[in-house]
């Protein structure tokens, strides 16, 4: 089996020579390989301007920039983060690469609009740099809110058009998974023989399907306010400055959801692998998979609730953000239930994984403070949020990154990594977290606003600790990278299946071969059955 | 059912007969715009917007005689649009 050439030593078309070879593929593992390296640049390029907020926040006062620079800092942080890093992050890298593995195909349904997807990508990511030259960098934060977005001379007009093509990159990428799931599934595996990681990245498409769009065209509105001013969110000529807002949460509350459901697929992946025992409630977490992409896309308003709007809304919206509450919990119940009784092994991607079940509920109960109205108010715009968004994106969608990419690392590139080395990471990236953003809750509840240069003397200590947490993460984080990309030289040969995984892409070797499978994969009745797994485990001891 | 591989052309009769509801639509939108309905106004719009873009993507673009899963999805992501629509009136119809 291992005599096969793997995908890395094999072009998707015999013509492709040099750098065409990567630049003209059309095989789905090599552009995920190609999203991990543009979108791991993108991380390293935020997470440093993340740290140059924190360290600018250290101390009290003006230290390493002014205020214009610090919005400039923290608008580019954000967009970067988001469009450019969490949500295309777990679908384009390691969807692309396991989702056709995972349900049995050769490739994804369009194999060449898969590579235009990462085109567009790249070309959004180059009009993200070229708005920095064009009027200055934008400074309006990630929201781009009117009117403000509409007056500021700064180059908003391209970052926004950037955010337009990457939302279209990310349309393309989802109508391509839809496609693939119902017309290249194996015909003999059924909706609920899928894995759960397939079924996230189901889920994720049809909200990149549908609510992509809205937040396109309400880019595009601000564009032609910039340019013909029509007035369409102008009071003074009967428009509504806060359509603006319904329509930009509209699409980027169930962002969030585009961000963490592929992250929860992932834990859904790790944890009955090594818990060697099938996952609990296997229904349960599809069913809530479905629940949390449609409930979600109804809760964006919860953004609002000091926007003005009427109390009616921030009634009906505050109750349906409860109600998201149930189906993510179902999902934390469900991952802590897989390990019970479980014959637990530890690994860097568990260790990962449980960090995220830990910070993700955290995020989650910060975030039923901000759902309840009447607390809401008080906390809006606060520090308070910028904490519980960095527990549930960072905390939750980033560790999830991280667990997969240790999780998957050696199917891919078919090495494995220094153990010790990614434990000694995995600790100091959550130590630095958590010392990083728990202090941005208490400062939050202390009364420090958001998106501010400067503050108040009683705040300082608050944001010195933050800082440090800050170095001590991105220390974390250095150590992981180089970890994993000395695994690729120094590395131990991965075997087809390391962990002990039951799902289709452990069936074949690592790193696979061009067309995936050697010969037609057996689909099992149940994806997480470990009793072959158990029973080789079993004869394996007894020698 | 046809296949659905099976290339399906509409007679001219029945595009010009669309192209005649689609104008006729168009016609009392306008009407409706002169009429003050208050609240109303807004959602006979979008009624008639909506019937208008049926038309177009079930004769025009030829969903009708699609498979039933290219159909359900169809319904499915109009559904999502009225209800995110419809869900902004919770803010505008109680202001």
């Amino acid at each position: 089996m291992t005599d096969v050439p793997s995908y890395l030593k094999t072009p998707s078309s015999p013509n492709l020579k040099g750098i065409w070879v990567w630049l003209l593929t059309t095989d789905h593992k090599r552009i995920g390989v190609l999203y991990m390296i543009s979108i791991l640049f993108w991380f390293c390029i935020a997470v440093t301007l993340g740290l140059v907020i924190r360290t600018e926040l250290m101390a009290e006062g003006e230290t390493l920039m002014g205020s214009q620079t610090y919005n400039a800092v923290f608008t580019l942080h954000g967009v970067i983060m988001i469009f450019l890093f969490i949500i295309p992050g777990i679908p384009a890298i390691f969807g692309n690469f396991l989702l056709p593995i995972q349900i049995g195909s050769d490739d994804v349904f369009f194999p060449r609009l898969n590579l235009l997807s990462w085109y567009l990508y790249i070309f959004g990511g180059i009009l993200a740099v070229v708005s920095l030259f064009s009027g200055g960098p934008p400074d309006t934060g990630w929201t781009f809110y009117v009117p403000f977005s509409v007056q500021t001379e700064s180059g908003v007009t391209f970052t926004v058009l950037a955010a337009f093509i990457l939302g279209m990159s990310s349309m393309l990428t989802g109508i391509n998974f839809i496609t693939t799931i119902h017309r290249l599934r194996m015909k003999t595996m059924g909706w609920m023989q899928m894995p759960l990681f397939t079924w996230s990245l189901y889920a994720t498409a049809w909200v990149q399907l549908l609510a992509t769009p809205i937040l396109a065209i309400t880019l595009l509105i601000i564009v032609a306010e910039r340019i013909f001013g029509i007035g369409l969110f102008d009071p003074g000529r009967g428009g509504d400055p806060i359509l603006y807002q319904h329509l930009f949460w509209m699409y980027s509350h169930p962002a969030v959801y585009i961000m963490v459901l592929p992250a929860m697929g992932v834990i859904s992946e790790i944890m009955p692998v090594f818990s060697r025992k099938a996952i609990f409630g296997y229904k349960a977490i599809v069913y809530s998979t479905l629940a949390i992409a449609i409930a979600g896309s109804l809760v964006w308003a919860h953004h609002m609730f000091t926007s003005g709007m009427s109390d009616t809304a921030v009634f009906v919206f505050s109750l349906l953000t409860f109600v998201v509450a149930i189906p993510s919990a179902v999902k934390v119940f469900s991952w802590v239930s897989t390990m019970y009784k479980g014959s637990v092994l530890m690994t860097p991607p568990l260790f990962y994984a449980l960090c995220f079940i830990y910070l993700f509920s955290v995020g989650g109960l910060t975030g039923l403070v901000l759902g309840a109205a009447g607390t809401n108010i008080h906390v809006h715009d606060t520090h308070f949020v910028v904490g519980h968004f960095h527990f549930v994106m960072f905390g939750g969608a980033g560790f999830a990154f991280f667990a997969a990419l240790h999780f998957w690392w050696p199917k891919i590139f078919g090495r494995m990594y220094n153990f010790r080395k990614a434990y000694r990471a995995a600790i100091l990236i959550t130590i630095g977290f958590i010392v990083h953003y728990m202090p941005m809750l208490i400062l939050g509840l202390q009364g420090m606003p958001r998106r501010y240069y400067n503050y108040l003397p009683q705040f300082e200590a608050g944001n010195f600790f933050a800082g440090i947490g800050g170095f001590i993460m991105v220390a974390g984080i250095m150590l992981m990278l180089v970890n994993l990309v000395q695994g690729l030289r120094k590395g131990e040969p991965a075997v087809g299946d390391p962990w002990g995984g039951t799902t289709l892409e452990w069936s074949v070797p690592s790193p696979p071969p061009l067309h995936n499978f050697l010969d037609t994969p057996r689909v099992k009745s149940y994806p997480y059955d470990f009793t072959d797994i158990m029973k080789q485990q079993a004869g394996s001891k007894k020698v | 059912m046809e296949s659905p591989n099976q290339e399906h052309i509409l007679s001219y009769t029945t595009l010009f007969g669309v192209l005649c509801i689609l104008l006729a639509l168009t016609a009392i939108t306008i009407g409706v715009s002169r009429i003050d309905l208050g609240v109303l106004n807004i959602w006979a719009a979008i009624l008639i917007a909506a019937c208008k873009a049926g038309f177009v993507l079930l004769f025009f673009m030829h969903l009708r005689y699609e498979t039933r899963l290219l159909q359900i999805t169809f319904v499915v992501t109009i559904g999502s649009l009225a209800i995110l629509i419809g869900f902004i009136f919770w803010d505008i119809s109680f202001r």
